[in-house]
């Protein structure tokens, strides 16, 4: 008898370019993360900033490129792992042009009001993936399940 | 509206207590509190963010705009965070090592400063 599987869900959204549709993303997200069968409320709230730094991300792109379009958001529930990708038509930039942090000791850190965006989609998802050009910019997140984390 | 502050005084300490989500919307809106009253002369300030359930890196910008705000005149800026996930997010980017983060008004105020250089 083979183990029954749990089925892969997807959610697809489209959302203005308003920084007031932020929260809709991270409750989406974050309600879809839960229904996953091994994924601890910690990855979720995890999973939960690092959605709403690249939404914010995507948003203030369209933003400033003053488009139209609207910024769309997938997420995929499967057993093992939930996958984010979220996508924006703004001008784009290049991941390896941002600063490195000081160190929080020093006075230089407190320059730093902004830039811990990336930094924090980082060092809060397993996997972070930014995929920018002068049309746009893909990031993709993923937030593993306890069980694939614990048989990596 | 993404947050509600409510300003209340302790001894010598201005304390915003904050309940909502600080992210890009909210950020800005405890940014406005913290122009009201330090323009009031306040620069002792004490963030009690027990209400607060999420934090990402704007939320993060206008902690720091204001603890540097504080300083220029010599004051200081504690923060209230009982609850771990939101404190978590302080953690990763070292903000630990910035800011007095305590449990309770209480314990905010009496603790023993950071260090810190101008």
């Amino acid at each position: 008898m083979s183990e029954a599987t749990f089925p892969t869900g997807r959610v697809e959204l489209e959302i203005p370019a308003r920084t007031e549709f932020v929260s809709l993303v991270r409750l989406v997200v974050a309600s879809a993360a839960e229904i996953g069968p091994d994924m601890s409320v910690d990855r979720v709230e995890d999973l939960r900033v690092a959605v709403s730094e690249a939404t914010t991300n995507a948003i203030e792109a369209h933003n400033e490129s003053g488009s139209n379009e609207r910024v769309g958001v997938q997420c995929a529930v499967s057993e093992d792992e939930v996958v984010v990708m979220i996508h924006d038509q703004g001008h784009g930039f290049d991941p390896a042009n941002l600063e490195a942090l000081p160190a929080p000791e020093s006075p230089e850190r407190l320059r730093y009001e902004s830039g811990l965006g990336v930094f924090l989609m980082q060092a809060l998802a397993d996997e972070s993936e930014i995929m920018s050009g002068p049309t746009g910019t893909d990031v993709r997140l993923v937030v593993y399940s306890s069980k694939r984390a614990s048989t990596d | 509206m993404q947050i509600v502050v409510h300003t209340h005084l302790v001894d010598s300490w201005t304390v915003l207590t904050v309940a909502g989500e600080l992210d890009v919307v909210g950020g800005p809106e405890l940014r406005q509190h913290v122009m009201t009253a330090t323009q009031t002369g306040a620069s002792n300030l004490v963030f009690d963010l027990t209400g607060v359930d999420f934090i990402d890196s704007f939320g993060l910008g206008v902690l720091v705009g204001a603890l540097k705000r504080v300083r220029m005149v010599d004051g200081d800026l504690r923060l209230v965070i009982p609850e771990r996930r939101v404190r978590r997010v302080l953690d990763v980017c070292d903000l630990d090592r910035v800011f007095v983060i305590a449990d309770t008004v209480e314990i905010a105020i009496g603790a023993e400063p950071v260090a810190w250089s101008k």
